[in-house]
């Protein structure tokens, strides 16, 4: 049975991401108690998916260490994975709230050798690479996984796979009776960083994804990027593996259209132009990039990162948003058709690899939160109502200003633990 | 220039978006197009046209009246609806077509010589006299639409087509001498100048 110690001066974070990292680490600095409940098996969210950051081009793993040194030096933090909030009841400064543990199978004794994994035979598509990859029944995430513990796959149970894994551990860290359970506790305020999920772009059905093998979305963009990824860090077109020479990028898949999401998702103009300096950074000046677009959305000091996109002669601009996608069913070759804003030129682009721009929607939309929260008609959740909406849950946001409004949001629930502080010293 | 049309300018001058707006159906909805060209690209008659409807939206905020009205380009919408559904403003695109078409009509300024205008004026006509399409009646006349000749060659042309649908029964040879048409034809009238007069009505408010 797992116990968690927490009273109403206690902070809930709810969400894993940099998000959430942020506001658990930020409040526990200050002294306070958090306890951090993230579903998937390992911290970081969605940034740990990433190949670069823009504006500056480093690389996300950097920042996530840093977080990291911050979470195992701090006491005040405990980290609960594979957990999900099933209920919150009561109000601020008085929350019961119920935790759902799923079994990992995979106990603290795990040293990350990975002797498990190479035991098992079974693999399945590896959700971390937008199925794009396998990986092994026993598995870590990906490298840099914290907790730095294996996960056992629950459709191994009862399969001889199950006990090659459990053979297989020198440590005694599988477990393969773990079931799942659910804990209670008192917490004081509550911060809502679920985070955010790509828009399903199988859906904006003119653009073909799903249906043309060299149709991706950006974030499937992304994982080509990761030397440990499914292309082993290679730009390629699904149909053959091979270099593209004529890539396109759409943006506002899906974003900005009353079909399907009505709001700007706000990072996807910078992940394309970020994406554009992949493109020079591996083909030099032998693949070419075009982005569509209706307006380029590169706010403030970022701007000057859209200028110098704009300088490369490699990287070409048309202001259209492409109507739609048709496929050469041998070559797998595209052609985008549409008419474009400036002189209203009808055009049928020929491009060999194309990146849906797909913007991003709340993962967890705030109507099927469990809880007292606000939300808005996109379904993000308020960051200042009852429970403090944070990150991407709480509005599309880039790192840089999740992480500040993460910050807030820190703020605002040591605020009510301190309130409960006070009122409990004096009636004493 | 017709009565109408030279008071509408003097009404309107230098603002055509708010004549559209107020006179145009879904005329309001112009201003809400972002310009971003999917209903041009989506159209399947597209390449046809002179001014697809993302450049007409323009045209009209940019107040060039006399070349939207007098274009052909809306009179060539075939109401597919593929604009309007992709639309991400969902601006009602096809109506707003239609609209324009219609008031270019009612303002004397579309041009004449237009396919789909004469074949809107025979439906109507066909349709508006007996409150039932008459088919039979109906291919005729748009067969003989551009003259004698044209419309013999035509007459022929489809006479196999015309044949099976004899032998289906999707046509009524004798409809020619014996339209049915509705039964209340009366009552069919009473609304037609009904909405006849509704709309002129409309129309003499922008005279004054
Ligand atoms: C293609 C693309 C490229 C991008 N590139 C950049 C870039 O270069 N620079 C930049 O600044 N930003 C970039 N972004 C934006 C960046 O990804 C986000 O700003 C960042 O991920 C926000 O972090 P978050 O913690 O708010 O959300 P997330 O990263 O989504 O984290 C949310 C966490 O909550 C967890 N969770 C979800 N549901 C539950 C639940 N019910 N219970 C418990 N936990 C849950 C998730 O597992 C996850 O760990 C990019 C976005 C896209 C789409
Ligand atoms: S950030 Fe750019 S691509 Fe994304 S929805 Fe906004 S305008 Fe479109
Ligand atoms: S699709 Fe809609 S928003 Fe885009 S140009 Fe056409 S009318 Fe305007």
């Amino acid at each position: 049975m797992t116990d968690v110690v927490a009273t109403n001066q206690t902070i809930l974070v709810v969400g894993g991401g940099i998000s959430g990292l942020t506001a658990a680490l930020e409040a526990a600095e200050c002294g306070k108690q958090v306890i951090l409940v993230e579903k998937g098996p390992s911290v970081g969210g969605r940034v740990t998916q990433l190949y670069k950051y823009f504006p500056k081009l480093c690389f996300p793993t950097c920042g996530l260490e840093i977080n990291l040194r911050r979470l195992k030096a701090n006491r005040n933090l405990r980290v609960l994975t594979m957990a999900e909030v099933t209920a919150i009841d009561g109000e601020a400064g008085d929350y019961r709230v119920a935790v759902k543990l799923a079994p990992r199978h995979v106990n603290d004794n795990c040293t990350a050798c990975g002797d498990c994994a190479d035991a098992v035979e079974a693999e399945f598509d590896n959700e971390f690479d937008f199925g794009m990859g396998q990986r092994k029944g026993a598995y870590l995430p990906f490298n840099m996984a914290w907790p730095q513990r294996y996960v056992l796959d629950p459709r191994l149970i009862g399969t001889p796979d199950a006990d090659k894994a459990k053979a297989a551990c020198k440590a005694d860290a599988i477990d393969l009776d773990m079931v799942e359970e659910t804990v209670e506790m008192k917490v004081g305020a509550v911060i809502w960083a679920t985070g955010w999920k790509p828009y399903d772009a199988g859906k904006i059905q003119p653009y073909g994804h799903g249906r043309f093998t060299n149709v991706v979305t950006n974030m499937e963009f992304e994982r080509m990027l990761d030397p440990f990824g499914p292309t082993d860090g290679k730009i390629v077109r699904p149909s053959d593996g091979k270099a593209p020479t004529n890539i396109a990028f759409i943006q506002c898949a899906g974003s900005r259209d009353r079909n399907h999401l009505e709001h700007c998702s706000r990072i996807c103009c910078m992940a394309s132009l970020k994406q554009t300096t992949y493109v020079r950074e591996q083909f030099a000046d032998d693949v070419t990039s075009t982005i569509y677009y209706i307006d380029i959305r590169a706010i403030d000091r970022i701007d000057d990162f859209y200028r110098d996109v704009q300088a490369d002669p490699n990287v070409k601009f048309i202001k259209s948003k492409v109507a739609n996608i048709t496929e050469d069913r041998d070559s797998h070759g595209l052609l985008l058709h549409g008419v474009d804003t400036e002189g209203y030129h009808r055009y049928s682009n020929p491009h060999d690899l194309v990146v849906l721009a797909t913007g991003m929607e709340p993962s967890v939309p705030a109507g099927q939160v469990p809880g007292p929260v606000t939300g808005d008609e996109h379904g993000f959740v308020a960051a200042d109502g009852a429970i403090f909406g944070a990150g991407c849950a709480s509005e599309a946001l880039d790192v840089n200003r999740a992480v500040q409004n993460a910050t807030a949001a820190a703020l605002r629930a040591i605020q009510v633990v301190n309130r409960v502080a006070a009122t409990e010293s004096r009636d004493v | 220039m017709s009565d109408m049309n030279a008071a509408t300018v003097t009404r309107y001058r230098d603002d055509f978006l708010k004549e559209v707006e107020a006179n145009v159906e879904e005329g309001d909805w112009v201003k809400m197009c972002m310009q971003c060209g999917v209903c041009s690209g989506s159209c399947p008659l597209g390449p046809h046209w002179e001014h697809p409807p993302q450049e007409l939206f323009m045209m009209i905020r940019a107040n060039k009246r006399e070349e939207v009205l007098s274009s052909a380009s809306m009179w060539y919408c075939t109401s597919c609806y593929n604009c309007l559904v992709r639309c991400p403003r969902e601006v009602p695109i096809t109506h707003i077509m239609h609209g324009l078409a219609h008031y270019a009509e009612r303002l004397g300024l579309a041009p004449k010589e237009l396919p789909t205008r004469k074949f809107s004026k025979i439906f109507w006509k066909n349709l508006s006299s007996s409150g039932h399409a008459n088919e039979t009646s109906l291919a005729l006349k748009l067969y003989f639409m551009n003259g004698f000749g044209e419309g013999i060659k035509k007459a022929i042309e489809m006479l196999p087509v015309g044949l099976g649908m004899l032998r289906a029964k999707r046509m009524n040879p004798f409809g020619l001498f014996a339209h049915k048409g509705c039964t209340d034809k009366k009552g069919l009238n009473a609304i037609l100048d009904k909405a006849r007069e509704i709309e002129l009505a409309k129309a003499a408010k922008y005279q004054a």
